[in-house]
């Protein structure tokens, strides 16, 4: 067993896990933090997209070990619990960018990273190709595109976190 | 209550635990004491089980079982069945083979249970696995569906022979024969509907649990139908009486069909939790579902369409094979029966239709349901014979279809239905307009200035929904009734929870269904919840595929508001002691006719409970109403989509670069997410048309089996959408609901193809028609050529 410390939104957590244990398992299973999910197992599907020190990383393609120390965003930490959604979450429920629900939490993950990287002004052909990591099944990606668009837009005046 | 009425954008109800990472997916639950299941598969598509040493898998750390399926029959758990009779046309039953939750014997597909592994942790159970000393004599294997029959080849299951599960016909054969005989030109083509991996993106999952205490057993399920899958595990598998099996469906991450089905992971977690007496828990890998879920379409069809010299249609003969993999799925036995060959008239007016389908056996996955299942392949036959017959007499596509079109309703087909209601010619006008069709030979144009040949491709299409009137399916077969039911709860301070036997994994019906009461009732939508998925919470239902949720799911809580309200009006007509007759309710209030003197439907809520206005002679207290409602017909959604494609004549790759979708959904509830019902099913037509296959090598194994290897539609892959909708009401259910659930999915793949033959200017071309594929087509036709 190894023991790992991290900081999961904005908590310190510590564990003693399998060496092959993957961060998504440990956040899902050791932290029940279960809105992050596994769709597949060739990091394809991008189900399970958190934060890794600000930057979009698929959890199923590290081990909990690798990232020692590092600050993990979750969807459970995107917005306070109490307080107002996130922006691309407003923007996902108000333009019916979900269906299942499944793959929205590595959905809006991935399109709060592409804002953070590519602005707040995102075009159809942009927005496309960065959700090339991502797979939906229900929506046909036009809803997606469009809260995609909308909620870049939005986030207007949000400071990216410190990495 | 417009702003949350029938036919308002409500925004979704459930998105809130949705898109905060809050919801409550199968796998998503533990349970206390839980231990993991995994799967040992066979590696070999046929091979026959020599022996099984688990030996060194006990001795493993953490193993609690290693279970065979001699323990499974040693413990008599029944055989997973197919719930739809299907008679051959010389009226012999289909030829169903056992089908063990672990295989007995001989594995029949790669990807069939040989060991279930129960451990501590699922890194356990999988080391155990390896462990696993399986002794296998390897059989030749049966993959191609169309030589499947063949006397060379081996035979699959004992009971039957030349692996033909069944010989089915519908029509008349004389009649079309005729016609055909007689016909001034016949359109022929040979098609093959491409084999289809569902992929929803939550994998299927399973959790059991045995109280020792209550002798009983509770599953949570990634199904999309609890009340059916206990049902078939207590009464056909035999594994606990239905009143002490619990069946949870709680969130599910999509369906399509796929999670319909009663499958054989669910059954054996419930047998292991009982044998080792701690809950089991499953969770299907992806590379996993690729191999064991039951995959959609494989048909292969000779067509044939007759027309006189004026270009009617006057007859249709179809032949297809259907392959139904190794084992017959829930319902696989009436998907290319009576949801294909009943659908075989199209939009059309025909007079003789024949269409024989043989179902075979092979040593590959089950194949079932796929979003609309049957349908799509039964569109794709006549709307590529149509496209392609115009495009040989030379009349302009479009033409021949409104020389065709059905205009009078209801129209009885020579395939069983009768459609009730219907616009042909609104849907492919609307089309039209909006894809700007009069524009059309200029951006032909323009493409070609940039070396690209663009093609157009209509799909006029129609489907059966609302499945489906009970005793009209029980005459064909069908072992279950598919009304639905619905259950109102109003409680005393006049909140109300309604309980739907329809299922939820996708379709919003926490909102759409909210929306219903909400309109009728005068109560904001807040204060109404949807309960379903769970068989403790509602008595009984038939869940949700077949688009049949909005006509028969909402008809049924259509049917309990009426009770409803009836009820209310004798509580208030005490209130306001006045007589029952002269109450009328309106926007939330109950007032006696032609005064002023009302009262609010909390105030009636309460004092239904409170019952100190009436006796409990005059009236019973309480207020909750149920009700079964069994449609009258199906409904029959239909409509026109136009895809335009570019295509790069160098590398035959291609590019959707325009769609339009109009379809004819009846009323509709909320059309915010029946638009985005279309868009998913559209994307999941595309992916039919030009990305996706599920390949089986000629030993059977399966050469797609992951996300690198199978191609998913993604965002790139499509074009934004431009959806609209006519309406015509359907006269078979209260609120004229037709379905949309699958439209898009059987609309799209003959659009695109239609597209991209016109473009390349051959009508040989495969789905999915891949870059490789267009080029290949293009090359052997010879029209390689620069566009002009």
């Amino acid at each position: 067993m190894t023991a790992v410390a991290l900081t999961v939104n904005g908590k310190a957590v510590t564990g003693d896990v399998d060496p092959r244990t993957l961060l998504v398992q440990f956040l899902r299973e050791n932290l029940r933090l279960t809105g992050t999910h596994v769709g597949c197992d060739t990091s394809q599907c991008g189900a399970c997209v958190v934060h890794i020190n600000g930057k979009a990383v698929k959890s199923c393609t590290v081990f909990v070990w690798q990232i020692e120390g590092a600050d993990v965003l979750t969807i459970e930490g995107l917005a306070d619990a109490d307080g107002p959604l996130h922006p691309m979450q407003e923007a996902f429920r108000e333009h019916h960018g979900l269906q299942c629900g499944y793959c929205t939490p590595g959905m809006i993950m991935t399109a709060v990273d592409m804002v953070y990287r590519k602005g707040h002004d995102l075009d159809d052909p942009t927005i496309r190709h960065e959700l090339e990591g991502n797979l939906c099944r229900c929506t046909g990606y036009h809803n997606i595109v469009k809260a995609i668009a909308a909620g870049a837009k939005a986030m207007e005046g949000r400071a990216k976190p410190a990495a | 209550m417009a702003a949350t009425g029938i036919g308002a954008p409500v925004r979704r109800k459930e998105d809130q635990r949705f898109i905060t990472g809050r919801g409550h997916y199968t796998d998503d639950i533990s349970r206390p004491g839980q231990s993991w299941a995994y799967f040992l598969r066979s590696p070999h598509a046929h091979a026959r089980i020599k022996g099984i040493d688990g030996a060194a898998a006990v001795a493993m750390p953490g193993v609690l079982a290693v279970l065979t399926g001699a323990d499974l029959a040693g413990d008599k758990i029944g055989s997973l069945i197919c719930g739809w009779m299907i008679n051959s046309k010389d009226g012999s039953p289909m030829k169903m083979a056992p089908h063990p939750a672990i295989a007995q014997g001989k594995a029949n597909f790669v990807g069939d249970a040989v060991v279930l592994v129960v451990a501590e942790t699922l890194a356990q159970a999988m080391d155990a696995a390896e462990k696993v000393n399986v002794d296998y004599e390897v059989l030749p294997a049966v993959v191609d569906p169309a030589s499947a029959q063949a006397p060379a080849m081996p035979q699959i299951h004992e009971v039957a022979p030349r692996n033909t599960i069944y010989q089915w016909h519908l029509g008349d054969a004389h009649a079309a024969d005729a016609a055909l005989k007689a016909a001034g030109r016949i359109t022929r083509l040979d098609l093959v509907n491409n084999r289809l991996v569902p992929n929803a993106i939550e994998p299927r999952a399973a959790i059991a649990e045995y109280d020792s205490g209550t002798e009983s057993l509770t599953l949570w399920n990634t199904t999309q139908n609890p009340h059916v899958a206990r049902l078939v595990i207590s009464a056909f598998v035999g594994m606990a009486p239905e009143h002490r099996l619990r069946v949870i469906a709680p969130d599910v991450g999509g369906g399509f069909g796929s999670k319909i089905f009663i499958y054989p992971e669910e059954v054996a977690c419930l047998w292991a939790a009982r044998r080792i007496g701690r809950p089991v828990k499953w969770v299907s890998g992806r590379s996993e579902a690729f191999l064991a879920d039951a995959h959609g379409r494989d048909h292969v069809t000779h067509a044939e369409m007759a027309f006189d010299g004026d270009g009617k249609i006057t007859g249709l003969r179809v032949k297809t094979i259907a392959n139904l993999g190794a084992y017959m799925s829930t319902f696989s036995s009436s998907i290319p029966t009576y949801l294909y060959g009943t659908l075989l008239s199209g939009q059309y007016a025909i007079p003789a239709i024949y269409c024989e389908v043989d179902a075979v056996y092979t040593n590959t996955a089950p194949v079932d349901a796929y979003r609309g299942a049957g349908r799509p392949e039964a569109t794709f036959v006549m709307e590529r014979l149509v496209e392609v017959a115009a495009r040989e007499m030379g009349i302009p596509p479009i033409e021949l279809r409104r020389k065709n079109f059905i205009s009078s309703f209801p129209h009885q087909t020579p395939v069983i239905m009768s459609y009730d209601a219907g616009d042909y010619h609104a849907s492919l006008d609307k089309a039209l307009k909006i894809a700007d069709y009069d524009g059309w030979e200029k951006r032909k144009r323009e493409s070609a200035r940039r070396g690209k040949l663009r093609g157009v491709g209509f799909s006029a299409y129609i489907e059966a929904c609302g499945i489906a009137p009970s005793q009209a399916v029980g005459s064909l077969g069908c072992g279950v009734g598919l009304w639905e039911s619905a259950e109102v709860r109003v409680n005393p301070t006049g909140t109300v929870e309604v309980l739907t036997g329809c299922h939820a994994h996708g379709q919003g019906h926490e909102t759409t269904f909210a929306q219903i009461v909400s309109d009728r009732l005068g109560i904001p939508i807040e204060n109404v919840s949807v309960v379903h998925g769970d068989t403790d919470k509602v008595q009984f239902g038939m869940g949700t595929y077949g688009s049949r949720s909005g006509a028969v799911g909402i008809s049924a809580i259509v049917k309990a508001l009426d009770k409803i309200e009836a009820k209310a009006k004798k509580v208030a007509a005490h209130l306001l002691e006045a007589a029952e007759g002269d109450i009328v309710f309106r926007d939330g209030r109950f007032t006696v006719s032609g005064t002023d003197k009302s009262v609010a439907w909390g105030d009636v809520a309460l004092n239904a409970y409170v019952a100190h206005k009436f006796t409990g002679q005059e009236l019973e207290p309480g207020l909750k109403e149920g009700a079964f409602y069994d449609p009258t017909n199906f409904t029959f959604p239909a409509g026109c989509h136009v895809c335009e494609v570019e295509v790069d004549p160098q590398t035959g790759a291609s590019e959707i670069v325009a769609w339009t979708a109009v379809d004819d959904f009846g009323t509709v509830i909320n059309p915010m997410i029946v638009e985005g019902q279309v868009h998913g099913g559209i994307a999941q037509g595309v992916g039919q048309a030009l990305l996706e296959c599920a390949v089986y090598d000629k030993d059977g194994q399966l050469v797609t089996g992951s996300l690198m290897d199978y191609c998913m539609p993604r965002a790139a892959d499509l074009p934004a959408l431009k959806v609209d909708m006519t309406r015509t009401r359907s006269p078979s259910n209260p609120l004229g609901i037709k379905g949309c659930g699958e439209a898009g999915a059987i609309a799209a793949p003959p659009a695109v193809i239609n597209a991209l033959t016109d473009a390349i200017g051959t009508e040989e071309l495969p789905m999915p028609a891949t870059a490789q594929a267009v080029w290949r087509s293009l090359q052997k036709a010879g029209n390689r050529k620069e566009a002009a």
